[in-house]
């Protein structure tokens, strides 16, 4: 039965679109596409994370370098998404080549700090680049265009594109997962020295995997320039990585769908507390609804003291868990 | 380039360095002895932060506002430490950080129902003026008291950890936490007083840079981070490396954005320059703290021998 379920879920986004529209509820569309968007950063990180084992506490800033990859494009006038969002992969996949050339060498504790150090030197670059805003940030004249007759400023076909990367990235990742390559990279994070010692040249493998997520964080950023029309620094800030994170940790580190259901659900709880009244906690706290992050944090602290595996791990079988090692 | 200028910075640096100093050694020792990453260290600097505005204009004094918003904060990170963290010394690193920025979250919110977004906190009235230091040169007196104290707070603390038994036993847990427990060490009492201190010193930080930035939700973050690249540089677990990396971090950060983007000026071209010269300077001491982490992992001073 369980099986049946991402189809049902699929068969569900599908029809979300018609379904909100009855209920005059088209903000909602905008509002799946933006969950649909972070669930794809939040897989790719667990890419690295889960199958990976490499804590990087630097996500933001490859989400953010295909964010202002798309928006300096727009800017100058190049707004077909098929030079730039592709542009955003490569631009976040170099960025990652050099970043993990040298932080995998790193081990631990150090790698999440020189991964954070990274991030913030990515998140200054940005803030000082006035020809591009600079901390105020990147106003994009328009969404970035398909042809095709698709028009992207229209929220339900936006909707679809995004829905259509998100299965395409799922589907890719987990082939990659289940590939050769995905079962030397699961092998390094369980043993590396064994590893080594048959003769794997760990360290490519793993930066290959850093490159890879790298690239899809940027597809994200992507998609989040053109979602919001908007690209600001603040996407790089290391909270954003840390929700990243938190993301993969509530949906469960190293499950098929532990980006996507951590998505849904953290976004799914701050749109929630922002806009139902639940009365018995407005009578306590009047204004508790702009405190969402007080929930967020709370759960996040229940989760990890009390279910580490996330949710995904609350259904699944213990033998098909990635167990991360720090 | 006047050398009253240079002077001037270099004791701007010689200021931030030594109050990232008094977070970065409570920050070091946690993460020397438990081997645990506290990213909510942060939010105790802020908490002391908002003590101290709320107690200074309570008791109308400055000084006895610090002094009470000190223990304070101490107790409050005591009940943190036996709460919530004491749970996490045996989990891996990345529930740690999770917790710990859940925690982050929690204080952030917490502080905005009880306070607000922001407080005041003015500089004391005796101190704001400048003094002459040299002929020529004035620099505020208040930037001179921060010198004095967090001069006298590291002082302090290497008489403490060097001298006395607590700071042996608290040595002796970051080199070989294992080995200090076999030999009768109480880690865990040791620790939460260790975790206490650490919040204390936080809050005296908080309370003398308050008056130069301000008394915000969020002020904890970024300067956070920088507690981290000072450890990291320093070497884990090590005060000493806490102090020299925390001046070395204040040194560069405050001088390179002072003087490198005049200096590149010199060198390149000027539209060149102004665009990057900013840049650079800003993300001047991530570099080096990963040029530190790429040659000496272990940190200029590492406490594990």
């Amino acid at each position: 039965m369980w099986r049946a379920l991402p189809l049902v879920v699929l068969a569900l986004a599908i029809a979300f679109p018609l379904i909100a529209k009855d209920y005059g509820a088209s903000y909602y569309v905008s509002f799946g596409s933006r969950v649909m968007i972070y669930a794809l950063a939040a897989t790719s990180l667990n890419l690295i994370l889960g199958y990976g084992g490499m804590i990087s506490f630097g996500h933001a800033a490859f989400v953010g370098a295909g964010a202002y990859a798309t928006g300096v494009l727009l800017v100058e006038g190049i707004t077909s998404a098929w030079i730039g969002w592709p542009a955003a992969m490569v631009v976040s996949a170099l960025l990652a080549l050099a970043i993990g050339a040298v932080s995998l060498r790193t081990r631990g504790v150090y790698f999440i700090m020189i991964t954070l150090a990274f991030a913030q030197m990515a998140y200054y670059l940005t803030v000082s680049m006035k020809a591009y805003g600079g901390e105020e940030g990147l106003n994009l004249p328009t969404r970035a265009t398909l042809g095709f007759d698709l028009d992207l400023k229209n929220d339900d076909t936006f909707y679809y594109t995004v829905l259509v990367l998100l299965v395409v990235t799922l589907v890719l990742l987990q082939r990659l997962v289940h590939s050769r390559f995905g079962r030397v990279i699961q092998a390094i994070r369980d043993n590396e020295t064994r590893m080594e010692a048959i003769g794997y040249p760990t360290f490519r493998y793993k930066l290959i995997c850093f490159v890879i997520a790298g690239a899809f964080g940027g597809l994200a950023g992507a998609l989040l320039a053109s979602h919001g029309n908007y690209v600001n620094p603040s996407l790089l800030h290391w909270t954003q990585s840390g929700m990243l994170l938190i993301m993969v940790i509530l949906g469960g580190v190293g499950y098929r769908y532990g980006g996507l259901i951590g998505a849904i659900v953290l976004l799914g709880i701050e749109e929630l507390i922002a806009n139902y009244k639940i009365v018995w906690l407005a009578a306590l706290l009047p204004n508790y609804q702009q405190h969402a992050l007080l929930g967020v944090g709370l759960l996040l602290l229940a989760i990890v003291l009390f279910a580490p595996q996330g949710i995904a791990g609350l259904f699944a079988r213990p033998a098909s868990a990635g167990i991360n090692r720090g | 380039m006047s050398g009253i200028l240079i002077l001037e910075q270099t004791l701007n640096g010689l200021q931030f360095g030594l109050m990232l100093f008094l977070l970065a050694a409570g920050l070091t020792l946690v993460f020397g002895i438990m081997d645990m990453i506290n990213l909510a260290h942060g939010s105790l600097y802020m908490i002391g932060a908002f003590l101290t505005s709320t107690l200074v204009s309570v008791t109308g004094s400055f000084v006895i506002g610090v002094l009470l918003a000190i223990p304070a904060t101490a107790v409050i990170g005591m009940l943190l430490e036996i709460t919530v963290l004491r749970r996490l010394y045996t989990r891996d690193h990345l529930s740690q950080v999770l917790a710990t920025f859940a925690l982050i979250l929690i204080a952030n919110e917490v502080v905005r129902i009880s306070w607000g977004s922001d407080q005041p906190l003015a500089t004391p009235a005796a101190l704001s003026g400048p003094i002459e230091l040299l002929p020529g040169m004035f620099y505020a007196s208040y930037r001179l008291v921060i010198i004095a104290v967090g001069l006298a707070v590291a002082a302090l603390l290497y008489f403490v950890v060097t001298k006395t038994r607590t700071g042996m036993l608290v040595r002796a847990g970051a080199s070989n936490r294992e080995m200090a427990m076999a030999m009768g060490v109480n880690i865990r009492t040791l620790f939460t007083l260790v975790f206490g201190f650490g919040a204390g010193l936080c809050a005296l930080a908080g309370a003398m840079l308050a008056p130069l930035f301000a008394v915000q939700v969020g002020m904890g973050e970024n300067i956070l981070i920088l507690a981290f690249v000072v450890i990291v540089i320093g070497g884990i677990g090590s005060i000493r490396g806490a102090l020299v990396g925390s001046i070395i971090v204040g040194m560069v950060d405050t001088i390179g954005r002072a003087f490198l983007p005049a200096l590149l000026r010199e060198f390149l071209p000027p539209q060149f320059a102004g665009a990057i010269g900013p840049a650079l300077a800003s993300i001047l001491i991530y570099l080096l703290m990963a040029a530190v982490l790429f040659w000496k992992p272990q940190g200029l001073f590492p406490a594990r021998g």
